[in-house]
């Protein structure tokens, strides 16, 4: 039987680069929100991790046993309709005056950006934690 | 009779500090996977889990003996049931998994508080003091 107290370091883990591919991309849609292009098809989508748990042990390396923690499936764009502008001055500008906005919402994004190092907070107390009770099962041989 | 001491000399504790362990292991998951859409949180129901450890099954050691009656082991693993549900699907309640997270690590501290007295003891009937 495995050491469970090992593979609760293994899960934490993944969470925290779940995580921080997440913050990743809350951070490059926040870059790109006054991106502007010259048709719809290339206008910047906001972009958002979709997560899945990792339930199959084959998936796992056997020396780091992460099963149960979580990983990045898949990056989605954000359905939200892109927004289009009439500025001719401008030099992305097509041949109707119009230029195509990014569908970054700021407000929503550093809601994103809020909950997201909420999470990375709570997986780290839980590495700490697991770091102590370690130790402390190590204390025994010296009772 | 003298080895008694030594076989049982941590008693229950042994298992349950493995069964602590556990559910440290499941608290941990639950929280890993706090943002993941469609994750049911569970926990461990610690009555079951050790008394499952304390069973033992039959098990087929010659490929001549009949398949026993299969009978499911219950692992001890039960869904939580959310206060609120959520629109992704998910059951994990972060504040329900930290209480229970900061309480199965108390609950393994003990435990070892329990093992480390047991230890104690064990070497003081040695010392003979």
């Amino acid at each position: 039987m495995m050491n469970t107290i090992d593979s609760v370091f293994g899960i934490a883990g993944t969470a925290l680069n779940s995580q921080l591919v997440r913050m990743n991309t809350t951070a490059s849609n926040l870059a790109n929100a006054a991106t502007v292009a010259s048709s719809e098809k290339d206008a910047f989508r906001a972009k958002r991790p979709v997560f899945k748990a990792l339930l199959d042990e084959a998936s796992t390396n056997a020396a780091f046993p992460t099963e149960g923690g979580v990983k990045v499936d898949h990056i989605a764009d954000d359905p939200t309709p892109i927004r289009s502008l009439y500025d001719p001055s401008n030099p992305a500008a097509d041949k109707d005056g119009m230029v195509y906005l990014s569908n970054v919402n700021e407000m929503q994004e550093m809601v994103e950006m809020m909950a997201s190092s909420r999470s990375y907070q709570n997986n780290v107390e839980v590495v700490n934690t697991a770091k102590q009770l370690m130790s402390r099962t190590l204390d025994l041989t010296k009772a | 009779m003298a080895m008694n001491i030594f076989n049982d000399a941590f008693g229950i504790h042994e298992r349950a500090l493995q069964v602590r362990s556990q559910r440290l292991e499941v608290l941990a998951k639950n929280i890993a996977n706090a943002d993941t859409p469609n994750y049911k949180a569970q926990d461990v129901d610690f009555k079951a889990m050790l008394q499952e450890s304390k069973k033992e099954y039959m098990t087929a050691t010659n490929d001549k003996h009949f398949a026993g009656i299969e009978e499911g082991p219950d692992n001890g693993m039960r869904y939580r049931i959310p206060f609120n549900n959520s629109f992704d699907g998910n059951t994990v309640e972060i504040s329900v998994e930290q209480a229970q997270f900061g309480k199965a690590a108390g609950d393994y501290q003990a435990t070892l508080q329990f093992l480390q007295d047991r230890i104690g003891g064990i070497r003081k009937a040695l010392k003979g003091e």
